[in-house]
């Protein structure tokens, strides 16, 4: 069975499994997002340069996924799980600790974050236990896909690293969703989950993580320490006003008033630089790109297909939303990148991973089953 | 038996057999990718209207707050809680002063402001030099320190034109002090400028306007107590920096005020009876577990360290090889000789290798079977036969041969753990020491050699590897006069509300107590070092005292003699010399005080370290404080208020 969809444009991407609408997208963003990290990173060349190949690394990834049917994905799930699984046991016992958060497994000659790949693995792993049973899923399948989805959690909040447990979680969370978890489960959850917060408050957060929270409800309590980063950020933001300050002419970001204004604050820099009318529009560009991997992930083929592409793509939102939300003071400081833009590289290359997934689900498809 | 193809699609009846319906769950997903799309939007939406919150209806209030900075935030750092004995005695406080700070950022020519200041006070290359160290690494908006100590007269100079030299201000602040100098100094530590490698662990808001943390002794370990909470202010500045006027205040909240467990005039009498000697003298109160007393001979002023001492006198005092910053009560690790005895016959009685009237022929050196080495008693023509009475109160080395060999050393290392011996007490004061208790699979790790018959012996009379700092010793005292209660050791004796005076006595800090088989093991033991002292090693200090002690006499090896060769103190130099240990509780019936004393190279156990013990037993016991005893009578120099 190898007949493809013929698609009526783009020769060149269809030669390369590729989805010209998506690429499109994430391209203006990472553009877009060197131009602004030019400017918060205080012109220095380097880290454009430096970023410019990461993101160049992130797409030759993301190409190279896209060449590999879904079906290769489906195989490897449960092994990519498994040895996700336990390479955050080896972090507990032996990784190496730093910033007070042991994430780290060190082989030697590299050092990285076993719960990166849970990213992936966790939505892999969901949308393959639930790819033979049949949906809205079982009371029983619904547990299975649970369970999946809480012991890498449990494995990385207890690191600690909240961020990564939170998308790790939100990613069994949308796979299930996107099953077709009946809508009063749905609530209950929720209500549920509600009810756990006093307990997760006082058995798995951490001093500084708590901090964190009660600085974000009160920010003008710590305003010399944590709160100091989320009322920087606000006047960041709000001094930008409607067409804002201008490329380069942030006052914030230069005179070093905002912190990490090239990493997970960069949102505040740009928002200082280009304004309301500026961050809408970027707002607006992931949006698209949302709504696009959503589009696709629902025309896959297969259940495992329309899983896995609508939890990464998901996950791809919930980067933006709560980085976006907590620079601007809506959400708690989670430290989350905004995706494509922030400088740095663990997370960006986990993301486009993802997307060479979203795109070969969809360039995959067979004209059968349509 | 199938064949395994992973790649090969799933057959089209397998996907039937489990009823899937493709085309529902194509629709179902689809419906939910909507839905998923509506609560994107909704969360973008969120984002929007909070940037149109921010960006739009308080964006004149922002771009206020960014436009030159006008509005600043200034920490207002806490007043640091006093230290004061358990009588009320003030051993720490602060000092008024004054000192010249300038920010970089505000003046304009640092070189010329810096030639102005010269022609009004006098500034040394030191200070010049210390400015710059300082200013590398603040930020330039900050003030940096230029001269402390500022007289009234150099005040009153500057501030006439103030005005004339943007970026320079007069900054009041508190100094610590400690009105009693030396005295106390390895309990109480000191605090010290902030250094780099502690910035970078500091919470930046909490100690932002901080300048000094509490370096050692109870100023460290109770830093969170004593600092407080900081403060700010929004103040609104002209151009130049200079406040306008206050928008806002948070006033800070001052730290703790402690009282110690100490008493100044036992630590003085401590620290006095000790002169001469380097070594240690730790006073327990067995009942609960705080410290009277805790000297460390030799000793140091603190204050110089305050606001950074001199490179000189630092590298004399680093360098002397007296080591007076060394803390010997807690970091000082010594064989402990006999004064281990009392705790072996204890183990030896728990585990049932000797029963209080077992007795061994000493004839003055002990042989291990099959051996022709001589493991020699103290005493050179023995002392006979003896039983564990009498090996306690002449300290006869070869019961206690015997009596190790016996237990062998991993039963010695099971009970002796249980007095904190080999690992820290748990002490609220920094830098503790475990010290040493061996076992034959700490050899094994550590020496990579296996346990001998002759290291157990060694270990029996405290020696060999055997190592304990004066703090163990004292506090295993306390457990052994309490017949197996046990309570951390600490220094804390109640906090103090600096605003309400109100005190709140610190409980005291249970161990798990030691049980043994019988309770009488205890009275064997007690009793045996009742005798020590009444008719014992150590009965010059039992002749006429008004209460009973209970004690136990060691000397500890410096070096080993060999087969054939006699100790002689007068022919030795003096670091050859062997340690002279003590360890007591008194009164016997009620104990109030446990003792352990340690002088270096002092010689003997019951000449020089036992009348050390006896006199500080006295002072507490018998209020004999001697010149002391008006050191909390007397006002504090200067006639500082102590703040009440």
């Amino acid at each position: 069975m190898a007949s493809r969809v013929e698609t009526e444009n783009g020769k060149f991407c269809k030669l390369l499994y590729l989805d010209p609408p998506l690429l499109l997208g994430l391209l203006t963003v990472s553009g877009l997002g060197l131009v602004v990290l030019y400017s918060a990173g205080q012109r220095n060349p380097d880290l454009v340069i430096g970023q410019a190949i990461r993101l160049g690394l992130g797409f030759v990834i993301m190409l190279t996924l896209a060449q590999l049917p879904p079906r290769y994905f489906r195989f490897w799930s449960p092994w990519i799980y498994l040895v996700g699984i336990l390479l955050l046991l080896a972090v507990m016992v032996a990784g190496d600790i730093s910033k007070g958060a042991q994430r780290w497994l060190n082989l030697g000659v590299v050092r990285f974050q076993p719960s990166e790949i849970m990213k992936l693995a966790v939505p892999m792993m969901v949308a393959w236990f639930f790819a033979d049973k049949p949906l809205p899923p079982r009371w029983h399948h619904l547990l299975g896909g649970a369970l999946i989805t809480v012991i890498p959690f449990i494995l990385i909040a207890e690191q600690p690293d909240l961020g990564t447990a939170l998308v790790v979680g939100c990613a069994g969370a949308f796979a299930l969703f996107m099953a077709g978890l009946s809508w009063f489960l749905l609530i209950g959850l929720a209500g549920a989950l509600a009810a756990a917060i006093p307990l997760f408050w006082m058995y798995v957060m951490h001093d500084y993580q708590r901090q964190r929270v009660l600085t974000f409800l009160d920010p003008e309590s710590d305003p010399l320490g944590t709160g100091y980063h989320i009322i920087q950020s606000k006047i960041a933001i709000g001094s930008g006003g409607i067409y804002g300050k201008g490329w380069l002419n942030g006052t914030q970001s230069h005179l070093d008033f905002l912190p990490e204004g090239s990493t997970d604050f960069i949102f505040a820099a740009f928002s200082e630089e280009f304004g309301l009318v500026g961050a809408c529009l970027l707002l607006a560009l992931y949006f698209f790109i949302v709504a696009r991997g959503l589009y696709m992930a629902s025309r896959a083929p297969d259940t495992y297909t329309r899983l896995l592409g609508g939890s990464l793509i998901l996950i791809f939102f919930l980067y933006a939303f709560v980085n976006s939300g907590m620079v601007s003071g809506l959400l708690p400081v989670v430290g989350l990148p905004l995706p494509l833009f922030s400088y740095g590289g663990t997370s960006l290359v986990t993301l486009m991973a993802g997307f060479g997934m979203v795109m070969s689900l969809y360039t995959h498809r067979r004209t059968l089953t349509r | 038996m199938k064949i395994w193809r992973p790649f090969a699609k799933p057959p089209i009846d397998e996907l039937l057999a489990r009823q899937k319906d493709n085309t529902a769950e194509s629709e179902l997903f689809f419906r939910r990718a909507l839905f998923a799309l509506f609560a994107v939007f909704l969360g973008f939406l969120a984002v929007a209207g909070r940037l149109v919150y921010l960006q739009v209806l308080n964006h004149e209030r922002f771009t206020l707050l960014a436009d030159g900075n006008r509005i600043r935030l200034q920490p207002l750092p806490p007043t640091r809680g006093f230290i004061f004995d358990r009588n009320g005695v003030l051993l720490a406080d602060n000092l008024a002063s004054y000192h010249l700070e300038i920010t970089r950022e505000q003046a304009k020519d640092l070189d010329a402001t810096l030639t102005e200041l010269r022609q009004r006070i006098e500034l040394t290359d030191a200070d010049i030099e210390r400015f710059y160290r300082l200013a590398r690494r603040a930020p330039p908006y900050t003030g940096v320190p230029l001269r402390f100590r500022l007289t009234d007269e150099e005040i009153a100079r500057l501030a006439i034109d103030l005005y004339q030299l943007p970026g320079v201000d007069i900054k009041a602040d508190l100094t610590r002090r400690y009105p009693l100098g030396a005295l106390g100094v390895h309990a109480i530590g000191y605090v010290g400028r902030i250094d780099e490698t502690e910035m970078t662990k500091l919470d930046p808001g909490q100690y932002s306007g901080s300048t000094h943390i509490g370096k050692t002794g109870v100023e460290r370990s109770y830093e969170d107590v004593l600092r407080g909470r900081t403060g700010w202010r929004e103040v609104e500045t002209n151009a130049d920096g200079r406040p306008l006027r206050v928008l806002s205040r948070t006033p800070p909240t001052p730290g703790q005020h402690l009282y110690l467990s100490i008493d100044i005039r036992l630590q003085a009498v401590a620290e006095k009876v000790l002169e001469g000697h380097n070594g240690a003298i730790v006073a327990l109160d067995p009942r609960n577990g705080e410290i009277l007393a805790l000297a460390s001979q030799p000793v140091y002023d603190p204050n110089p360290f305050v606001n950074g001492i001199d490179f000189a006198s630092y590298r004399a005092l680093n360098t002397s090889k007296d080591k007076p910053l060394l803390n010997r009560a807690l970091r000082g690790i010594y064989p402990p000789g006999s004064t281990i005895k009392p705790l072996m016959a204890l183990a030896g009685l728990e585990y049932g290798v000797v029963n209080r009237h077992s007795g061994v022929f000493c004839p003055g050196f002990y042989r291990l079977p099959g051996s022709s080495h001589r493991f020699r008693d103290w005493k050179r023509g023995g002392h006979g036969s003896v039983s564990m009475d009498r090996a306690l109160a002449q300290s006869c080395d070869v019961y206690f041969y015997d009596l190790a060999l016996k237990l062998g050393i991993d039963r010695v290392h099971e009970f002796l753990d249980k007095f904190s011996m080999g690992r820290p007490t748990g002490v609220d004061l920094p830098g503790e020491k475990g010290a040493l208790l061996p076992s034959q699979e700490w050899k094994r790790r550590v020496q990579k050699q296996p346990w001998f018959g002759g290291d157990s012996l060694s270990a029996g009379i405290g020696q060999g590897y055997f190592l304990a700092t004066p703090l163990q010793l004292a506090h295993a005292t306390a457990v052994i006069s309490q017949q197996g209660r046990s309570f951390k050791p600490r220094v804390l004796h109640a906090t103090e509300d600096p605003g309400t005076r109100v005190k709140t006595p610190e409980p005291p800090r249970p161990l798990s107590p030691v049980t043994v088989k019988n309770p009488r093991f205890w009275d064997a033991v007690i009793t045996g070092m009742i005798h020590v002292v009444e008719g014992g090693t150590a009965h010059k200090i039992g002749a006429g005292a008004k209460y009973r002690i209970a004690g136990k006499t060691g000397t500890a090896q410096v070096f080993t003699l060999r087969q054939n060769q006699s100790y002689n103190a007068r022919r030795l130099a003096k670091h050859l010399l062997d340690h002279a240990l003590f360890i007591a509780f008194a009164p016997v019936d009620e104990p109030r005080i446990a003792v352990a004393v340690i002088a270096e190279h002092g010689g003997g156990g019951s000449s020089t370290a036992a009348p050390l013990a006896r006199k500080v037993m006295d002072a507490w016991l018998l209020n004999k404080y001697g010149d002391f005893a008006t050191i909390g009578a007397q006002p504090a120099q200067d006639g500082q208020p102590r703040g009440d």
